[in-house]
């Protein structure tokens, strides 16, 4: 699969110039509020119609200015997750998937109903009306109703940004094995760092209607100068790794390229691949190996990159066995430990700093 | 003290006649029309609106002097109808209908427009990328959800269609089992000495069916409120 958007609208005091392709798996589309996220989503989904551009799906021409081509919504096949739920209130949750059965396309067996409803852990609400559901529920019936209608691509738009954070942690597992059971693309649209940092594949990170930095996930958080667009306190590299064992004392025991990795004890399996999003500001820096410390991480590796900032701060990238790890720390601190490019170093991380929300399913 | 008399009893039947097929003649295209005023946006859409609420504003008597002059056997319309369907409309049961449903039309778009307005629209495209063509969206999701207005609309409609006088008197007359409806009985008795009790009864008569027919509509709408939005 792949997408390839390319738009150009001027709307006032705020121009959209973007272009990026999406393959299979999660690509996410990152930016703040009025980066002009949503404008591509209803772009590609056919709500809207730039004054120039071209979109293509799978070689399709969805949209083309040149062509003169604008195929309407309901004969793109693009799945469409929305910021609220948006089930038809006349209907019950059965009729709600029904509807997408029955004007969705014509079923080739990549989705089944009772896959779905299983991966989704929706089969107990089959019967209900949507007034009755949580919001958490509503929205998983919506996921669930666009993947029946057979999409090539599903666009989930903020879909988590109308909810609590209880309901969000609640929906991201749920997204996570629909990532890794489901054959449907996904462009993931979302300001949240924390969702793309767990969800994403790919990552399309756009700023004030540009975009600024594609490549992997890894790649992209691994990379220095993206910090500020992805905030000072939100920052960090993602770190994989596997469970290797649950303790005694109530941390689980990971194993990553850079050695051993103790974290408060995970909700997953043992042989479970995991990614951890390691905040820049958790991390501290020594330039020899630390002794008679509290915290239980310890992880050597090289300076790769130095980023200045304008402030006293600054941001160390440390490269370990393939591994990236981003340290946030003072201008004094790089000077005193005399940190340049190349340098041996070791990266001390607490254990109880990874908060739960920042591990999800490699 | 009531009293139903032949003229009296054709009076309110013919009314009745005439104010249900009015409701249901000026329903599907106050539902296509107020769709058109909410969702889409075209050139003279202003000047659609306009038109619409004519009836309401301008007095009743020019509305029937307007239909006579354009459906009138001399008319436009009226010559066409007459010369090749041979049907005429004017001074018949069905001139009525026609003044009774053009005169509540703008109160039937206006109660359906304000209840296609609650819809999301986003709803609507939801469906549309779940691959239903536009006209399915529309009966699938607007309509339904939108019926709680039309049963409002449908009634007020009625209503209306029921009290039409100053319209349907110009346009059709005043021709007692023929063209004769309860208010223009109410009239012509008032006319005459002696009728004082037939216009009474039907004024209680006018009373009970403009009251039965505001509760009903209550009530369904609430009823249907409840189906659609669940709840």
């Amino acid at each position: 699969m792949t997408l390839n958007v390319s738009i150009r609208h001027q709307f006032s005091g705020f121009n959209l110039d973007i272009a990026f392709s999406a393959g299979s798996g999660v690509t996410a589309l990152f930016g703040r509020s009025g980066a002009g996220k949503s404008t591509i989503a209803q772009a590609i989904s056919g709500a809207f119609a730039p004054t120039e551009g071209h979109i293509a799906l799978n070689e399709e021409v969805l949209f083309s200015s040149e062509q003169r081509v604008n195929r309407p919504a309901h004969r793109r096949g693009i799945g469409y997750v929305f910021q609220q739920d948006l089930l038809f209130p006349h209907f019950s949750v059965q009729g709600n998937l029904e509807y997408a059965q029955r004007y969705g396309r014509s079923q080739t067996g990549t989705t089944n109903l009772s896959e779905i409803l299983d991966i989704l852990g929706i089969d107990h609400l089959f019967h209900r009306r949507p007034a009755g559901l949580s919001g958490g529920e509503r929205q998983r019936v919506a996921i669930a109703r666009a993947l029946l209608s057979n999409p090539s691509l599903l666009v989930m738009d903020e879909p988590l940004s109308a909810l609590d954070d209880p309901r969000k942690a609640e929906i991201l597992p749920y997204i996570e094995r629909l990532r890794d059971h489901s054959q449907v693309p996904i462009l993931y649209i979302s300001h949240s760092v924390s969702e793309i940092a767990r969800l994403a594949d790919q990552v399309v990170a756009i700023d004030n209607g540009r975009v600024i930095k594609t490549g992997s996930a890894t790649d992209v958080f691994a990379d220095p100068n993206i910090v500020p667009q992805l905030g000072l306190q939100s920052a960090g590299a993602l770190l994989t790794a596997t469970i290797e064992k649950h303790e005694d004392d109530g941390l689980s025991k990971l194993q990553s390229a850079s050695g051993p990795i103790y974290l408060p004890r995970l909700d997953a399996e043992i042989g479970q691949s995991v990614r951890v999003r390691v905040l820049a500001q958790d991390v501290m820096l020594s330039s020899v190996q630390p002794e008679n410390i509290s915290a239980l991480n310890v992880i050597q590796g090289r300076v790769s990159a130095i980023k200045l900032g304008r402030g006293p701060g600054a941001i160390v990238s440390i490269e370990s066995a393939g591994n990236t790890i981003l340290a946030r720390v003072t201008r004094r601190s790089v000077q005193a430990l005399n940190l340049e490019i190349g340098s041996s170093c070791f990266a001390i991380i607490k254990s109880v700093s990874v908060a739960p929300n920042q591990i999800g399913r490699g | 003290m009531l009293y139903f008399g032949e003229q009296e009893l054709a009076a309110i039947l013919l009314s009745l006649k005439i104010a249900i097929w009015a409701t249901f003649l000026s329903l599907p295209f106050a539902v296509w029309v107020a769709f058109l005023l909410v969702r889409r946006r075209f050139w003279g859409r202003e000047v659609l609106n306009a038109l619409v609420h004519l009836p309401l504003i301008l007095p009743p008597v020019v509305t029937g002097y307007l239909l006579l002059m354009f459906f009138g056997r001399a008319g436009f319309a009226g010559q066409i109808l007459n010369d090749y369907f041979g049907i005429t409309i004017a001074f018949q049961w069905t001139g009525a209908v026609l003044a009774a449903a053009i005169m509540a039309f703008p109160l039937v778009v206006r109660s359906v427009r304000l209840s296609i307005e609650q819809i999301n629209p986003d709803l609507e495209h939801a469906a549309l990328t779940l691959g239903a063509r536009p006209i399915a969206v529309f009966f699938t999701i607007t309509l339904p959800m939108a019926l709680p207005g039309f049963v409002v609309g449908a009634i007020l409609g009625f209503a209306k269609a029921l009290g039409e006088f100053g319209a349907t008197i110009t346009f059709v007359g005043n021709i007692p089992n023929q063209t004769q409806t309860i208010p223009s009985a109410i009239y012509g008795f008032l006319q005459m000495p002696g009728k004082d009790q037939g216009a009474l009864t039907l004024v209680f008569v006018s009373i009970f069916i403009s009251v039965t027919a505001l509760l009903l509509s209550e009530w369904l709408a609430r009823r249907v409120q409840k189906r659609v939005h669940g709840q």
